[in-house]
């Protein structure tokens, strides 16, 4: 699933190594629009929506706090 | 803030667009956005096409010329007019009102209110409300409630959150007394302390506008935007509305006795695709009875977007049928209203093209 959500980061912004960042937001590698792009493609690739009121720039700071989105949205490994 | 009200209906709706059309594809280049990005926001955001006025064209000529289109058809008599309430946040002027700038171009009678309320996005079951209260009086028999914005105007060329997604319209809603006992059901809330996510922040009284506030500077996201333009804080507005409309709605249909499976249509304010999908699947109601088509056909024109949703997709349907109906409006202020009504069997519900 991580490696999912990297290829996805890329496929958003490629000009950015997110493996490297510890702070995507901080580090200024995703904005708003960004973020929308990435619940849409994360909601279509695990068949889910994530809630509204999750879609908080803090839950998208690290490939592992995104992880953590989807499994509170009910995607299992 | 929980309302109710007897014996009152709707018997029309008419939306006036502008005639011209702004296509996104034609735009791009005006956003900071690479062109994948940008197909990618299209379909996810419903980027597409926006009716905008033409320069010059205020919001009482969009209401003049949809309140002739009426007189003229025999769709509504002046002398029949009690009462116009235009709520709008794109006046003609600061002083007079634009209701009566409306009441004078149309030669209606002395005898009856006008007045304008100022809210944006929640203006339509806002402005249903105080025409609801108004019919409570004996002699007010028919009220004209005018939801009108041209905020394209205000929205820079440059910024790529607002832009795309505004345009322009006015609608025409007549209200009525009603004498069967139909129920109507509503709520409004607000927070002041918000009121800073959707703001102009120059051209009034506190800051008036001068060469200064003209001046576009960017922010950290790329939007070239001046003190004279609409200024959106994007994420707290989405997120706003994500938590309070959902338990807005539940509570509205507490009172109301009804559950979600008794309502037909939910017809939201239209801030974009990607904001409404996401309200549905919260509140799980299906796409089909939640429609989000305005923003892709016409553009995000503030409270006229709930008419606009209603006249676009139901239209004639509803001069031969009757839906129960939950309307909800969400924005600047913050405010956020709703409605559960019963609606059909009207006069009229239609979309006209201004000219």
């Amino acid at each position: 699933m991580k490696k999912k959500i990297l290829e996805f980061l890329t496929e958003i912004r490629p000009e950015f190594d997110f493996a490297e960042s510890s702070n995507f937001i901080e580090e200024g590698m995703l904005d708003s629009f960004d973020i929308v792009s990435l619940v849409a493609s994360l909601d279509e690739e695990f068949g889910i929506s994530i809630d509204g009121t999750e879609i908080l720039p803090e839950n998208f700071s690290n490939v592992d706090g995104i992880y953590q989105l989807l499994i509170k949205n009910g995607v299992t490994e | 803030m929980n309302l109710k009200f007897h014996n009152k209906k709707i018997t029309g709706i008419l939306t006036v667009l502008p005639e011209n059309e702004v296509n996104f594809d034609d735009e791009i280049d005006n956003y900071d956005f690479s062109r994948g990005q940008s197909m990618k926001l299209k379909l996810i955001m419903g980027y597409g096409k926006r009716r905008v006025v033409k320069e010059g064209t205020t919001i009482s000529d969009l209401c003049v010329f949809g309140m002739n289109y009426l007189f003229d058809k025999n769709l509504l008599k002046k002398d029949d007019i009690d009462a116009i309430i235009l709520v709008t946040q794109s006046p003609d002027h600061f002083v007079p009102a634009t209701s009566h700038i409306i009441h004078g171009r149309l030669d209606l009678k002395q005898d009856m209110i006008c007045l304008d309320i100022n809210q944006a996005c929640s203006g339509y079951p806002i402005g249903l409300n105080q025409a609801f209260m108004l019919l409570d009086q004996d002699e007010v028999n028919k009220v004209v409630v005018l939801n009108a914005d041209i905020m394209s105007r205000k929205v820079s060329v440059k910024d790529r959150g607002s832009r795309p997604l505004t345009g322009d319209a006015a609608a025409i809603t007549i209200v009525e007394k009603d004498s069967t006992d139909n129920i109507i059901y509503g709520s409004v809330n607000l927070d002041g302390k918000g009121a800073d996510a959707l703001i102009i922040p120059a051209g009034g009284f506190k800051m008036p506008s001068t060469p200064e506030t003209a001046e576009l500077k960017t922010d950290k996201s790329g939007n070239s935007r001046s003190l004279d333009h609409l200024v959106m804080k994007g994420d707290d507005v989405f997120n706003f509305v994500q938590k309070e409309v959902p338990p807005m709605i539940e509570n509205l249909l507490a009172k109301a006795d009804s559950s979600k499976e008794d309502v037909d249509y939910f017809m939201f304010h239209q801030p974009n695709k990607f904001m409404l999908k996401k309200l549905a699947d919260k509140m799980e109601v299906s796409y089909d009875k939640m429609p989000f088509n305005i923003v892709e056909n016409f553009g995000n024109s503030s409270g006229v977007s709930v008419p606009t949703t209603i006249t676009y997709n139901l239209g004639e349907k509803l001069l031969t049928n009757s839906y129960m109906i939950c309307i909800a409006g969400f924005g600047a202020g913050l405010s956020w209203a709703s409605l559960l009504l019963e609606m059909g069997n009207l006069d009229f519900c239609e979309t006209i093209d201004f000219n």
